[in-house]
């Protein structure tokens, strides 16, 4: 069974973003990690890159195919996981605590559109079926 | 929505917990832990695959041994029982009808293998160029089920687990035998580049096999790796690297094709792209970065699509972004440079050997 955690917002593309402040953290989820199976490379977007909720900000590819990645958020890049770049099977071993960037939140109220822990499980259980 | 069928084992795949996929008209598992354990393990151990989506397709009768020779590029003429050759089926134009191993049995039977998707295209092609031959041809495919045990330990495994008596055999033989009273086919052949078996018997054998080796903790593994695997050593896989509008020429692979034989079918064709000259080929690129190139992406030079990647990946065993790709001829040289465009962005790759890592066989 995928993990979800409390307290984070969850798109319909599988991505998390986590609020601290002025910031999101954004990550995919254990869901997606789990569906993608081994991940060999995350190619991640530069610190001042801008990118509007919706919008592609990189990928992450598996040993056997590449996913986009959708920005549940709109804000600039603020800093990119730099340990991902070795280590992008990180995310494998606990997606929640393997963020990819962190955004300055253009505006902080576009989380109301995104799913909680609850609905976001039950949306998973949804895809499953 | 094709109708999928199931191999014997698919039951045991399920219960396993492994992600199934559909793959050549057969629902098969793609990985059960994760693709680069699996991988590792075949290199460095042993592990197992069902590959009963395979076709087992018999030709026997007085012509057997002729016509085999007659729709096959490597020469079957010098096989005596229990040796086995890898080429291929063409059409008249040169263009792959599938690549197959052909086993020369006793009694003047042979075995052809040929791979899942092209079963019934294959059996159809066979017996419309039977025309004129004394051969009798059995599609037994849905008779025979197959696991392939792979990897440096196989030899061991085979011994200790399944009591099969292997130390004789080298590889690319075989023999016929029975295993728990029933026959079994017992080849030295795979699909991975390392050392190992392909068992055939019937879906009863397969089963119990099956079972006694996961039971000794053999590692399961699925297509996913069966494919990193054969890429990393350079072997094809039909719909990448040899095609209807792929030769085995132009995929790298004239080395299977007996040109100096009397005739097959596709002879012609093959002597002209050899005396004339292929436009495209496949060859190996690696790239500088650590991007995956995936089949079907764009290969550039200055701006110009030259051709795109057939098979790529990051190799599990070597860490290196690599990929074979079909490219123009001209672009076909040890050591070019060469582009990979890999979402919008173009990243450097230099060509290089198809063989990104060394097989390891028991000759």
């Amino acid at each position: 069974m995928a993990k979800t955690i409390e307290g984070l917002y969850y798109s319909e593309s599988h991505e998390w973003v986590k609020i601290e402040g002025e910031y999101g953290y954004v990550g995919i989820t254990d869901y997606a990690q789990q569906a993608m199976g081994n991940i060999v490379y995350v190619d991640m977007p530069e610190e001042g890159d801008e990118f509007g909720a919706g919008e592609e900000f990189g990928a992450v590819e598996s040993v056997k195919a590449a996913s986009d990645l959708i920005s549940p958020v709109s804000g600039v890049v603020e800093e990119i996981n730099e340990a991902l770049e070795d280590q992008p099977e990180l995310i494998n071993k606990d997606a929640y605590e393997t963020w990819i960037m962190k955004v300055k939140l253009n505006d902080p109220s576009e989380i109301e559109s995104l799913m909680d822990a609850a609905a976001y499980a039950g949306f998973c259980e949804k895809e499953q079926h | 929505m094709e109708n999928l069928q199931k191999t014997c084992l698919y039951d045991r795949h399920v219960a396993a917990n492994a992600k199934m996929s559909p793959f050549g008209g057969f629902m098969m598992p793609i990985e059960y832990t994760g693709i680069i354990a699996e991988h590792n393990a075949v290199r460095h151990a042993a592990g197992i695959f069902d590959v009963s989506h395979m076709g087992e397709i018999f030709v026997t009768g007085a012509d057997a041994g002729k016509f085999v020779n007659h729709i096959f590029t490597n020469d079957a003429s010098v096989l005596t029982p229990g040796k086995i050759q890898y080429g291929m089926m063409l059409y008249p134009d040169g263009g792959t009808v599938d690549d197959l191993l052909v086993y020369c049995m006793e009694g003047g039977r042979w075995l052809l293998v040929v791979n899942a998707a092209n079963i019934a295209k294959d059996y159809d092609w066979i017996v419309e160029n039977a025309k004129g031959f004394d051969v009798e041809i059995d599609n037994a495919s849905e008779r025979w089920a197959q696991i392939a045990l792979q990897g440096p330990d196989a030899e061991r495994v085979a011994t200790e687990t399944l009591g099969l008596d292997v130390a004789d055999l080298v590889f690319y033989t075989f023999k016929e035998t029975e295993w728990d009273g029933k026959p079994l086919i017992l080849s030295r052949t795979g699909y991975t580049g390392e050392d190992g078996f392909e068992l055939y018997a019937g879906p009863e054998s397969i089963i119990k096999m099956w079972d006694k080796l996961a039971a000794a903790g053999v590692t399961l593994c699925g297509l996913g790796c069966r494919d990193t695997l054969r890429f990393e050593v350079g072997l094809p896989l039909y719909g990448h690297e040899l095609s209807a509008e792929i030769s085995p020429v132009e995929g790298g692979l004239g080395m299977f094709v007996k040109t100096d034989k009397p005739e097959f079918v596709g002879k012609e064709a093959i002597i002209r792209q050899k005396t004339e000259g292929i436009t495209k080929k496949v060859v190996g690129i690696e790239l500088a970065d650590k991007a995956v190139p995936r089949a079907g992406y764009d290969v550039e030079s200055d701006g110009k699509v030259i051709g795109k990647v057939t098979t790529g990946y990051q190799s599990i065993s070597t860490g290196k972004s690599v990929c074979m790709a079909l490219i123009d001829k001209q672009y076909a040289t040890i050591g070019q440079p060469v582009d990979v465009r890999i979402r919008k962005k173009l990243f450097k790759g230099t060509v290089c050997k198809k063989r990104f890592y060394d097989k390891n066989y028991k000759k």
